[in-house]
């Protein structure tokens, strides 16, 4: 099945768009109207880093369905938007609880059960698939995942191809196009100029790709600070329609420079979710997402203490 | 055996996966004993050795006692030289910068083939692994060192599922499917020292850790490994090297 889309669907989708600098600002439940139940979502940052975990809390709050995600490399996120029903499909080339937890019981559950559909791909692999589509261009040519099963898993999705220019035969990929991003940043202005500090991963090639791009920033500043730091700023406004004020908004996981992973939370969701990956883990939702009326009362549940100890790690990285 | 310190299976593993590495190198290092090992080898004889990690990080420099809990968290960061897109870093294999990669899986075959996908049956497997995450990239742009418990299960004639290329069905097939460059120069298990044939590509052993034997490799694994006319003993493990390491990892997280 071909999954990439004609340059004409993607061109028109930017020319569509209000480029022009205005107030973006939203609450998290409006940003979350502006992903339909069936959309293709990109989820920015990797593994447990910068991921948009407030974002994703208000998709399943809100109850989208169907949705069709990708990401580098997914863990608590995996789990969530897998495990709570919200997505029937990922794409991305990891998937599990973190290094030191292993697998996911709860993702195993639903993709061995074939409940949900994991796309496999090397990480490099989704990396030049979003730089495509953040390019304009249909495909990549790539040196990797040829010649192994990941090849033959892709059959139809991707390509091989003799370079024109040296006959040497080369593996396409498709581009990947998002209907949606959700990207989690350190600091934004109202109009969405973004800044991220530390590992942009694949984020801004996703920001480029996707038709429309939902920030949420751990604070919103003004565009004077911005411009005192433009070589800080990697997602231009003009690439997105939504700008959401979420600080802690990669709670459990880490924002660089401002917080470190809350292990002891995660070391407790895993045993639970693990232990009991069905019954348990909707248990888990209903502690988690459903009970909590908004986003600070999820963190009341993780705890200031720990909330507290994972900033002062966070903040270590700029200590001598 | 009395001198000789008491070290773990993941102590072992770290200690000769880092001896294999050589000063100035240029490595690409996942977390766990990847990192371990290359972090051994800059405090022990390669202080110029260039790790590089799949979040995007050049010139790592872990700190003891602050062991990242991914290669994609901020940790990885401090003190290393640069930092970088995901596909940057990933690129600079492609582009042919990093000497050894490093690599683990469930399954290994004869051909140093890497499995990190699906137990069983493709379509319906036993059981759904997470994936190749950079591995794959890795394994198909590089040499590269593996490094894994060696186990039956573990050790088997035909991986379930190639994620990562290595000899793929031996000889010159690798080459031949489209992969000049790269392939697994040498597997560090708790039992010995493997690498590949010349000519087949085929698993052989290249030298046991002491007091093994090669029953006991030969229980252990899932093939026939080739045996040359002589098989060195490693030199034994240092209190040394396991200070370094649980100065590393004093809270044992990934040398336990």
């Amino acid at each position: 099945m071909n999954s990439v889309r004609a340059y004409r669907d993607i061109r028109d989708s930017v020319g569509r768009r209000d480029r022009s600098m205005h107030d973006k600002t939203m609450s998290l439940a409006e940003a979350a109207a502006l992903v339909p139940d069936g959309a293709s979502l990109g989820i920015g940052g990797s593994i447990m880093s910068r991921t948009p975990m407030a974002m994703i809390w208000q998709l399943i709050k809100s109850g989208r369905r169907n949705l069709n995600v990708s990401r580098s490399m997914m863990s608590t996120d995996g789990d969530w938007v897998v495990g709570s029903g919200i997505a029937d499909r990922i794409e991305t080339s990891w998937c599990a609880q973190g290094i030191s937890w292993g697998l996911s019981k709860v993702a195993r559950d639903r993709f061995e059960t074939g409940a949900v559909v994991y796309e496999e791909w090397s990480h490099l692999a989704m990396g030049q698939r979003y730089h495509a589509g953040a390019m304009g261009v249909p495909f990549m040519p790539m040196r990797t995942v040829i010649g192994s099963d990941l090849e033959r898993l892709a059959a139809g999705k991707v390509g091989r191809s003799t370079c024109p220019f040296t006959g040497e035969e080369v593996l396409l990929v498709p581009a990947l196009n998002p209907e949606v991003a959700i990207i989690h940043v350190q600091r934004c202005d109202r109009f969405g100029n973004a800044q991220i500090d530390g590992l942009p991963f694949m984020d801004i090639d996703l920001a480029c790709a996707a038709d429309r791009v939902i920030l949420t920033t751990e604070e919103i500043v003004s565009t004077e600070q911005i411009r005192r730091a433009p070589e800080r700023t990697r997602i231009p406004f003009f690439c997105v329609e939504a700008v959401v004020d979420v600080p802690f908004g990669s709670a459990p996981h880490e924002c660089f420079g401002l917080y470190e992973p809350m292990m002891r939370h995660l070391d407790r969701y895993v045993a639970r979710a693990n232990s009991d990956p069905r019954s348990g883990f909707e248990a888990l939702m209903t502690e988690l997402v459903h009970e909590p009326a908004d986003w600070t009362q999820f963190l009341e549940r993780i705890g200031v203490a720990e909330l507290v100890e994972a900033m002062g790690r966070g903040r270590s990285i700029y200590r001598d | 055996m009395t001198d000789r310190p008491e070290a773990t299976a993941a102590e072992v593993l770290a200690v000769y996966s880092a001896r294999a590495l050589q000063n100035g190198q240029v490595v690409f290092a996942g977390v766990g004993t990847p990192l371990l090992a290359a972090s051994l080898a800059q405090r022990l004889d390669c202080p110029e050795l260039t790790i590089l990690f799949e979040g995007g990080i050049i010139g790592a420099w872990v700190e003891d006692g602050r062991l990242p809990p991914s290669t994609n968290d901020q940790r990885c960061t401090r003190l290393s030289r640069m930092v970088l897109g995901s596909s940057e870093v990933m690129l600079m294999m492609q582009r042919g910068y990093v000497d050894i990669g490093f690599l683990g899986g469930a399954q290994i075959d004869a051909y140093g083939n890497l499995n990190s996908s699906f137990i069983g049956e493709t379509a319906s497997p036993r059981v759904r692994l997470p994936g190749s995450g950079g591995a794959n990239d890795i394994g198909s742009l590089t040499d590269y060192i593996v490094s894994m418990r060696h186990e039956r299960r573990r050790f088997v004639p035909k991986v379930d599922f190639i994620t990562t290329p290595g000899f793929l069905a031996g000889g010159t097939s690798r080459g031949d499917n489209g992969l000049p460059y790269g392939g697994c120069r040498l597997v560090v298990t708790d039992l010995g020292l493997f690498d590949f044939a010349p000519e087949t590509r085929r698993m052989r052993a290249r030298a046991l850790h002491a007091g093994v034997t090669r029953d006991e490799v030969a229980d252990n694994t899932g093939f026939d490994v080739h045996w040359p006319d002589e098989v060195p003993v490693t030199s034994p493990v240092t209190l040394r090297e396991l200070e370094i390491l649980r100065r590393l990892d004093p809270e044992r997280i990934f040398i336990a």
